[in-house]
């Protein structure tokens, strides 16, 4: 991106999330809810549409999707109801998918993006319940329906609740979706409905891309972007979306409404159909299901259960730590690195700024280099604790320290075996770094007469070769208030 | 004793109790009976002869041991075929069906399985249930035991044709539009559409999931009752199954119908109704009154558009419901190069023309552009007949109105008019529309053709005790349904 193309395009980007909720049943039926398994070993009449079958709403699934709403600043609705979504394929067992329309169970929150930028409010325009289809697995022919030799079906996903998140078109950039994206996953993770794994499925992101001049007061032509796998993807595929829209635009050309599907070797959108085919969905109000008016009293008790937000926890740490903005996106991106910081704060007596230091410039190299997160770490959060008080206490140097970090990230041992083993421990014992101290001043009297005289720059001289002689382990202060008396 | 076939379903457990018979002894008494006369009248889709006698033989051990299911245990019965039975062949009339053996029980079926009913068959019915003469079966013609040469009703057909004829006692059958009183008009038989929510839908295939309801048809007002009783209650598998208890019918069914205050509807009155039909229903009004009730008019003027509104709301819903199937996952299927193209064909080739009519007007009412126009309007419509029935009950306790404006029709006669056929229903469709409870009870033969006449009584929402009071009074005063006159000449 030149910054031409920055001073004359605005990105318009709104997200389709879809989360699979994490009940013990599907959402209309007593099948088991789960990740894999062989194909159509959790099904039943139900959900796998079966003449005769009825569905019979969750009731878990519909609180679920009300602590998501509620979690997100939506009103919940006085009055909802299902309705069915008509098209055929395959892998909907019922040839329609019963979702909710025109009274959907959430409305109208927002949620607070953090980053660079400063803090930006994404509208949320619904959340939704529905029902998850069964996976088909195209046979021959690049695996695609159209062309494939035969189509197997699974419908253990099929029934599966799934609730879709519906954003504003208030994101101005891939980084601004991801960081949408990464504040939603943390928010609903903290709610424990679901597992909100990108990779597994649980967590699926759509978004409307679209791209057109500044000034111009028309958004320009919707372009529905696919099959993105991971934050890395959605940022990677709205990038590459934002640039081919606006290497359009530059070329002259019109962008028409369609859908494009992510491929993530290449990082390229292709065309998947435009407007031309949109269907007709047929919504109408689902007959087998009665109408449904959550109480207010059952709404409260919802709002009472919510963990604390990212937002309230952000402001938290700010004030409680007193904490910069960077310091706390960093702890709050997700709710596991937040315990984390806690659970290591907590157990530290001093100011909860050190150790926030050696997460973030130590730790989090050791992690990266490992692939790892921070809860994923050997080191618990009262050994890092530890490590810091130890320091305080003079008993290593802030150098040693990062040389003991190192060994417990490795052995997961507490600090002070590892300064044990590799013999880190601080001497702070006066008689015998007094010892030391004559030695060298004795060694050195050129150097100690300036130090007499008045030439005091040249006492730094004489502290690195007590530090010498003592291989490291002399405490400096020490050193240097003797060096300061004896020679004073 | 009477012939087996011909004792009620109360009298064969009355001589189960006493021992006098069997359940093996009727149920092959019903079997011979089937032999006999089915060839004929093509009431049968598929007979579970074994399955039955096998059951039988169970029922007379339990009886022996002084284990008895239910006052009813060993009583056979017969199923609509749209009825969901677990391991025997069900295929709602429909060819696209064919072969389908269905992994799991309906509410109905097992409840009547629970009280120990042996199982004699599926019966015929309109494709879907999508008919009034049982002439859209996918499989077969269902004769008239009355004439041989006209259709039975529809779309319970089978289930009208079996009862009547002496085959079961008794038959579940399905309600819609009038699927199960209409029939049981033109066979001379009890039929009742319950209470929306009355009785559980699961396991029911759905045609429009608004209006079906299960029911029973039988030769008396109370075996309709009794088998009514045998499965009603909530089910947890049908979130529209209405919560709680359901009132008793059997017991007080006897208690008259003094004082009670029954509307006729003034829109009704010669609105094409055959002139035998209206002699026959005003006698039936009269003896009403002879019993005690008072008859007064009400007016219901959205009653006009039942039919209009039905025809917008049920096809929607079955072009939705029958959506399902597309010969991917059971039923038949006819090969296509592709999914599109093997979907295609095997709806084209497994429904028959009336169902595909449906869906196509369903799946244009629902359309785009034409939801608010058709659909939305239709729900409206619905909306103001329920209002209305609502405020016909502030005067009155029952309404009563004919079954169907005509007798039984000729085999043909209507298949190629399809609004002749619309209107058979124009008396029920609105009781399905308000999802209120109602009863055909038989009103003895019209002097025009003699063949039968249906009386309808409309009960509000859960008074089925009202409905059934009032309609074993009538029977009991007509005493036409159990005699030799009321038995169709086999």
């Amino acid at each position: 991106m030149t910054d031409t193309q920055t001073d004359i395009y605005t990105t318009t980007v709104g997200l389709e999330i879809h989360v699979e909720l994490a009940t013990a049943s599907k959402m209309f039926c007593g099948c088991r809810v789960a990740f894999g398994g062989d194909p159509n070993t959790r099904t039943c009449p139900v959900c796998l549409g079966m003449p005769g079958s009825l569905p019979v709403p969750n009731e878990k699934a519909i609180e679920f999707t009300m602590k998501i709403g509620l979690a997100l600043g939506c009103t919940i609705a006085e009055h909802s109801l299902f309705h069915r979504k008509n098209y055929f394929y395959p892998d909907m067992p019922k040839n329609y998918q019963i979702s909710q329309y025109d009274s959907p169970l959430c409305y109208g929150g927002a949620v607070e993006v953090v980053g660079d930028w400063g803090t930006h409010p994404v509208g949320i325009t619904r959340v939704h319940l529905e029902e998850d289809t069964g996976k088909s697995i195209h046979i021959g022919g690049g695996g695609r329906i159209a062309d494939s030799d035969y189509s197997l079906e699974d419908f253990n996903r099929a029934g599966t609740p799934l609730v879709e998140i519906v954003s504003e078109p208030d994101i101005r950039s891939a980084d601004e979706a991801r960081a949408f994206v990464t504040e939603l996953r943390a928010t609903i993770e903290a709610l424990g409905v679901s597992d909100v794994r990108m990779e597994e499925g649980s967590m699926r992101v759509d978004a409307n891309v679209s791209v057109r001049r500044k000034g111009e007061k028309e958004y320009g032509a919707k372009v529905e972007v696919k099959n993105m796998n991971s934050i890395r993807s959605v940022i990677r595929a709205l990038e590459h979306e934002e640039e081919r829209q606006r290497k359009a635009l530059d070329a002259g050309e019109i962008l028409i409404q369609e859908t494009r599907h992510f491929d993530e070797k290449s990082g390229v959108t292709s065309s998947m159909r435009t407007k031309e085919y949109a269907f007709d969905y047929r919504y109408f109000p689902e007959p087998d299901m009665v109408p449904f008016e959550p109480s207010a009293g059952w709404v409260d008790s919802i709002k009472d259960s919510l963990p604390e937000s990212p937002t309230t926890r952000r402001e938290r740490f700010a004030r409680e730590y007193g904490l910069g903005v960077k310091d706390v996106g960093v702890l709050t991106s997700s709710l596991k690195a937040a315990q984390w910081f806690e659970a290591a704060a907590g157990a530290y007596e001093g100011d909860a700024k050190k150790v926030v230091n050696w997460i973030i410039a130590d730790l989090f190299g050791l992690l990266n280099e490992a692939g790892l997160e921070l809860w994923e770490s050997k080191i618990s959060p009262v050994q890092l604790a530890a490590l810091v008080t130890l320091i305080d206490s003079g008993k290593i140097s802030g150098k040693q320290a990062k040389l003991v970090l190192q060994g417990m990230f490795e052995s997961g041992d507490d600090p002070e075996k590892v300064i044990a083993e590799k013999g880190l421990e601080q001497v702070s014992d006066e008689g015998a770094i007094e010892a030391v101290v004559d030695d060298v001043i004795a060694e050195n009297a050129e150097a100690a007469g300036k130090v007499r005289s008045g030439n005091l720059g040249t006492i730094g001289f004489l502290v690195g070769q007590v530090m010498k002689k003592s291989k490291g382990k002399a405490n400096p202060q020490m050193v240097n208030e003797l060096l300061r008396r004896k020679l004073s | 004793m009477a012939e087996i076939h011909w004792m009620t379903a109360m009298e064969l457990a009355a001589a189960l109790e006493s021992g006098d018979l069997s359940s093996r002894e009727i149920t092959e008494a019903l079997v011979a009976r089937t032999d006999a006369l089915d060839e004929t009248l093509g009431t049968y889709l598929h007979r579970t002869t074994e399955r039955a006698l096998a059951e039988a033989g169970e029922a007379d051990a339990r009886r022996k041991a002084g284990e008895a299911k239910s006052r009813f245990d060993g009583v056979p019965l017969a199923y609509k075929d749209l009825f969901i039975t677990k391991g025997v062949p069900t295929t709602s009339g429909s060819k696209i069906l064919k072969g389908f053996v269905p992994p799991y029980d309906a509410t109905v079926v097992a409840r009547s399985h629970e009280a120990g009913l042996p199982m004699l068959g599926k019966l015929n019915m309109d494709e879907f249930a999508m008919g009034s003469s049982t002439e859209n079966s996918g499989y077969q013609l269902t004769r008239n035991p009355w004439d041989t040469e006209r259709v039975p009703g529809g779309s319970s057909g089978g289930s009208a044709a079996a009862v009547a004829s002496g085959m079961t006692p008794w038959a579940w059958g399905t309600d819609t539009g009038g699927s199960i009183r209409q029939p049981a008009s033109l066979c001379s038989l009890v039929g009742v559409k319950p209470t929306y929510g009355f009785v559980s839908r699961y396991g029911m295939i759905a045609f429009a999931s608004s209006l079906d309801q299960a029911g029973p048809l039988t030769r008396t007002v109370a075996d309709s009752a009794a088998l009514l009783e045998i499965a009603a209650g909530h089910d947890e598998m049908d979130s529209t199954s209405i919560p709680g208890d359901r009132p008793a019918l059997l017991d007080g069914i006897d208690g008259g119908i003094d004082g009670l205050r029954i509307g006729v509807v003034k829109e009704f009155s010669g609105a094409g109704s055959d002139p035998g039909v209206t002699t026959l229903i005003d006698q039936a009004y009269a003896r009403l009154e002879k019993l005690g009730a008072t008859i007064e008019e009400v007016s219901l003027p959205s009653f006009e558009h039942g039919i209009p509104a039905y025809y917008l709301i049920a096809p929607a819903e079955c072009s939705s419901n029958l959506a399902r199937f597309d010969g991917v996952r059971y039923g038949a299927r006819v090969e296509g190069d592709d999914i599109i193209r093997m979907t295609s064909r095997t709806r084209a080739q497994g429904f028959g023309p009336e169902v595909k009519r449906r869906i196509m007007l369903g799946t244009y009412a629902l359309s785009a552009g034409y939801y608010d126009a058709y659909y939305g309007k239709a729900q409206k419509v619905r909306t103001l007949i329920t209002s209305d029935l609502a405020a016909a009950y502030e005067k009155v306790d029952l309404i009563a109105s004919p079954t169907s404006p005509t007798t039984a029709f000729k085999l043909g006669e209507r298949t190629d008019d399809p609004m002749a056929m619309y209107l058979s229903d124009i008396f029920t469709v609105p009781v399905n529309l308000a999802g209120n409870a109602a009863i055909s009870v038989p009103a003895g033969l019209s002097p025009d053709d003699g063949l039968p006449v249906g009386l309808q009584l409309i009960a509000k929402s859960l008074d089925e005790p009202t409905m059934f009071k009032a309609a074993y009074a009538f029977e009991q005063d007509l005493g036409f349904a159990t005699s030799d006159k009321g038995r169709p000449p086999l």
